[in-house]
């Protein structure tokens, strides 16, 4: 079935969310719609899917006029969603879910639970889906309930799916099986609009690119087009992808860590005998796939997670026993990787987050006291050179976009007097724009004397930034790499293998 | 399997010390916004509940009065006569509450006129403390239903230095509260530390404590040479010395007493901590996102036992305010009066905040001096008063309950495209 948008616009108040916009979808094509958080990506989308009425425009299916009043309308006419945030009950099984809302019946009524279920086998098997129909969907991994999202949509028989960021949420893995399921359907004659800010994906499956910027289409690209020339379009201004970064000049080491080992909450060993330095003036990444112990790596660093052995020392100071407090006043900003879960309380303001993790003295607590004018200047200050776009420092934190609210984090960790940055996915869900920003922060942190170690699942960001790299598999250290090692060596790396010259 | 080989390649080892989050872990999030939602909300929804809770009230006053009844009995032939008598009896009840809760027109002069008003405040003062001591841990993400056990044990040993102590006039009261304070603060610590190092739940182990605390108390009441009224045999304490007793505030011939102040004061106290201090800082960050607080060195054990000791202060100072301001003449076990479960009600209908709390304390306060009044009055049942609080309740929880239970999204919450400054 093709699709074709003509002319949507959508305004919420002063807002113009979408402007005219054209997008024609032909049958078993992957088109991506490539913008900025907050250019209005999903806003489209959820108007071609009857969650919203535009204000003018129209929506046509194989060149007939469609007035969908919502989503009910759009799923009949062929129209599937898997959205960002799934419309699950996890409490239902994955064959329930897929029944739900247009529930097969038998005689007087009673559900007829067995055509759900043999409906998801059969679209199980023609995807190569392995999902069990009776499993509880609370007790399945996201990137599976994500299927259980596809095979919900397909079972209604949807010529067109729309993804809206359906890899925010997913491990590596997992996207790279997304990609071969997105690619399988358009084979099989869908027509599939991927909505995403990430390049790297975009490159990697679209047939075609649909640029948005501030609720308008700015151009379309084709897949071969370079990282820069997207990164330019999304952004509307020349971006750098490659970190200007003068070569290091290591001083003293600041951060040296011996022997650390740390168990899970299950006993298992996550990080195991793990051993190195991190010198004033050099940025150390750390490469893996996710879950190989980074994340508990970094939690045991700034005191958050219990040691079984090891060692960890600061400007030469045992802080192996420290609590976090200790260990963030002995001169260590830590940007957590969730920034959701850990880095910010969304309903405090701006300013409050600012001094999330100085509450406990000058120069915001005196005699007990918040000094509310000194955290309101020193709010106002930070926000400007930080680039944080927010109506008012007293904006909750939570209203921000995700770059914005990285940015927060970022400046409250460098706006303070630290000797060692540990900064734990610190783009992670973060657009093009505010990742040059972040990167750049992070250089000429480096430049000023810290020690910075970077954890991240993006072997791009690693390359960018590190000086040296550490690759971790299960736990351990496969080897540590001068910073230009090729990706080559550092996939072979984070497989587990050593290659040759590498040192351990 | 071992030569199709079409499944999507499952993903090996490495990743078993961190799975993907699972939907559990979401719906626990989704409840504990829910619980925020309930104890956090804003004011408006608070005035809401309040104006449908007494509005479903009239409907109850109208329905159970015998005199709408039988014009209802003949509603077809005069219609008029039932709707005649459903506006009487709504509004009878509510004249009544006013003259029993804010002015009573009946009498010659002010000064007794405004007497319903000062019974209200009187019975608003241990309302106040109490909604405090409660709302100052829902701030903290805690939940403390220990008020009974607090204000128990509050009174009791405050009490005891108040009926025992041979103290100076202006000292004996200023020590009868220190001691309260510092009982009901015990009595919660032991809650906090259970919790703080062991994760036992702080809803089960107060109300645990209610019941050792009431039996504690009964035990002391009913024992010579305890508290029990040296020459009987009730399980009921002597008399609070002359020396101890609240003053009154305003005269004689009313019963409201100093403790009005010092709730006044809590509030103000309370308000500060939490708004102006880093303590509050910590309690409020602790309460909206442990994780987050905890990752920047908040120290969450700790936030958690004083929030608690803090709040059994408050619920110790209610328990004192009963002994030394409302029942002078010795207490028994029930001098609680079921404030220390009143006090969660009016710290939700306060959303948690000193000034809301204060304002909810006075309307609780009303209800109990306008309840009485109105049985006297209009023999409108008493528990219609009660149907109204838990009404008030009910309104206010339900709605992000329900959307907790059945996944609905908050209402608006489609409007989040917003991109500041552009």
């Amino acid at each position: 079935m093709k699709l074709e948008l003509r002319g949507i616009t959508k305004t919420f108040g002063a807002l113009v969310a979408n402007d005219h916009i054209d997008l024609t979808v032909e049958p078993g094509e992957i088109h991506c719609l490539l913008g900025e958080n907050g250019a209005g990506k999903s806003t489209l989308m959820n108007v071609l899917y009857g969650l919203l009425q535009a204000d003018s425009g129209e929506i046509l299916l194989d060149d007939v006029v469609q007035h969908f009043k919502g989503p009910r309308d759009a799923m009949k006419a062929g129209i599937g969603m898997v959205h960002q945030h799934f419309m699950l009950i996890p409490v239902f099984t994955v064959a329930e879910n897929v029944m739900l809302g247009h529930e097969p019946t038998k005689f007087a009524g009673a559900l007829d639970l067995a055509t759900a279920r043999e409906r998801v086998r059969e679209i199980s098997a023609r995807f190569g889906f392995d999902v069990d129909p009776d499993a509880l969907v609370e007790d399945l991994p996201v990137g599976v309930q994500q299927r259980v999202e596809i095979i919900k949509a397909l079972s209604r028989d949807a010529q067109v799916l729309v993804f809206d960021e359906p890899t925010a949420v997913l491990t590596p893995q997992e996207t790279d099986e997304l990609m071969a399921i997105m690619r399988q359907l358009s084979e099989s004659g869908t027509a599939i609009v991927f909505i995403t800010h990430k390049l790297r994906e975009v490159r990697e499956v679209a047939d075609r690119i649909t640029v948005i910027r501030l609720g308008k289409v700015v151009g379309e690209a084709s897949p071969t087009a370079s990282n820069e020339e997207l990164a330019t379009l999304m952004v509307g201004r020349d971006v750098d992808l490659v970190v200007d970064r003068e070569p290091a000049q290591p001083g003293a080491p600041r951060l040296v860590v011996e022997g650390l080992t740390v168990a899970d909450h299950m006993g298992n060993v996550v990080v195991n005998d793990v051993s190195f330095e991190v010198r004033a003036g050099e940025i150390v990444g750390v490469a893996g796939v996710q879950g190989n112990g980074q994340t508990e790596l970094t939690e045991a660093l700034v005191g958050l997670r219990h040691l079984l052995r090891g060692r960890v020392e600061l400007d030469g100071d045992d802080v192996t026993k420290d609590k976090v407090r200790a260990v963030l006043d002995a001169g260590v900003g830590y940007i957590p990787e969730d920034r959701s879960a850990d880095g910010l309380v969304k309903q405090f303001t701006v300013a409050e987050n600012l001094m999330l993790d100085r509450s406990n003295g000058a120069p915001f607590v005196r005699f007990g006291a918040l000094q509310r004018g000194v955290l309101a200047r020193f709010a106002e200050e930070t926000v400007e050179e930080f680039d944080i776009r927010t109506p008012s420092i007293a904006e909750q934190a939570g209203r921000l976009s995700g770059g914005n609210q990285q940015k927060v984090v970022v400046a409250r960790e460098l706006s303070r007097e630290i000797g060692v940055l540990i900064a734990s996915q610190p783009t992670r869900g973060v657009d093009v724009g505010s990742i040059e920003f972040i990167h750049k922060r992070i250089v000429a942190a480096r430049d000023a004397g810290v020690a910075v170690l970077v954890v991240s699942t993006e072997l791009e960001e690693i390359q960018a930034l590190s000086d040296r790299i550490i690759v971790m598999y299960r736990g351990r250290i496969v080897g540590i790499v001068p910073g230009d090692a090729s990706r080559e060596t550092l996939g072979l790396m984070m497989a587990g293998e050593t290659p040759a010259g590498a040192a351990a | 399997m071992s030569d199709v080989q079409t499944a999507p390649p499952v993903p090996e080892g490495p990743q078993t010390p961190e799975e993907s989050p699972t939907a559990k872990e979401l719906q626990r999030e989704r409840w504990r916004r829910a619980i925020r939602e309930i104890t956090l909300g804003g004011p408006l929804i608070g005035l809401i509940s309040v104006l449908l809770a007494m509005l479903v009230g009239s409907i109850l006053i109208a329905a159970t009065d015998p005199k709408v009844a039988e014009a209802a009995g003949y509603f077809f032939s005069r219609p008029g006569d039932t709707f005649g008598a459903i506006w009487e009896s709504i509004s009878g009840a509510y004249t009544a509450f006013f003259r029993g809760a804010v002015y009573n027109f009946n009498r010659p002069d002010f000064a007794s006129g405004i007497k319903p008003l000062t019974e209200t405040l009187t019975f608003a003062t241990p309302l106040i403390v109490a909604g405090l001591g409660v709302g100052l841990t829902f701030r903290a993400g805690l939940f403390n239903i220990g008020g009974r056990g607090q204000m128990l044990l509050g009174a009791a040993i405050g009490g005891w230095i108040g009926f025992a102590a041979p103290l100076p006039i202006v000292l004996h009261p200023i020590v009868v509260v220190i001691v309260g304070m510092a009982a009901g603060a015990f009595w919660a610590a032991i809650a906090g530390v259970l919790k703080a190092y062991t994760g036992a739940h702080e809803v089960i182990v107060t109300i645990m404590l209610n019941y050792v605390g009431y039996y504690l108390v009964f035990w002391m009441l009913s024992t010579k040479g305890l508290l029990q009224a040296p020459g009987s045999n009730n399980p009921k304490s002597p008399p609070m010395a002359e020396t101890a007793v609240f003053p009154p505030l305003i005269g004689d011939q009313y019963n409201l007493h100093v403790g009005f102040l010092i709730s006044i004061a809590a509030v103000v106290v309370v308000w500060w901590i939490l708004e102006r201090s880093s303590l509050g800082f910590a309690f409020r960050a602790v309460g909206l996102n442990p994780r987050a607080a905890q990752t920047a060195g908040i120290n969450t054990k700790r936030v958690t036992i004083i929030a608690m000791c803090m709040s059994g202060a408050l619920l110790g100072l209610a328990g004192v305010q009963q002994v030394l301001g409302t029942v002078t003449t010795g207490f028994s076990a029930g001098i609680d009066a079921g404030i220390g479960f009143d006090a969660i009600t009016v710290a939700l209908l306060g959303r948690s905040r000193p000034w809301g709390i204060l304002a909810a304390g006075i309307l609780f306060g009303a209800f109990k001096a306008g309840g009485y009044s109105m049985q006297a009055a209009e023999g409108v049942q008493i528990d219609i008063v009660t149907v109204v609080q838990a009404l008030i309740v009910l309104f206010l929880a339900a709605p992000p309950l329900i959307r907790a239970m059945f996944h609905l999204p908050e209402p608006g919450a489609k409007r989040k495209v917003k991109e500041a400054k552009a």
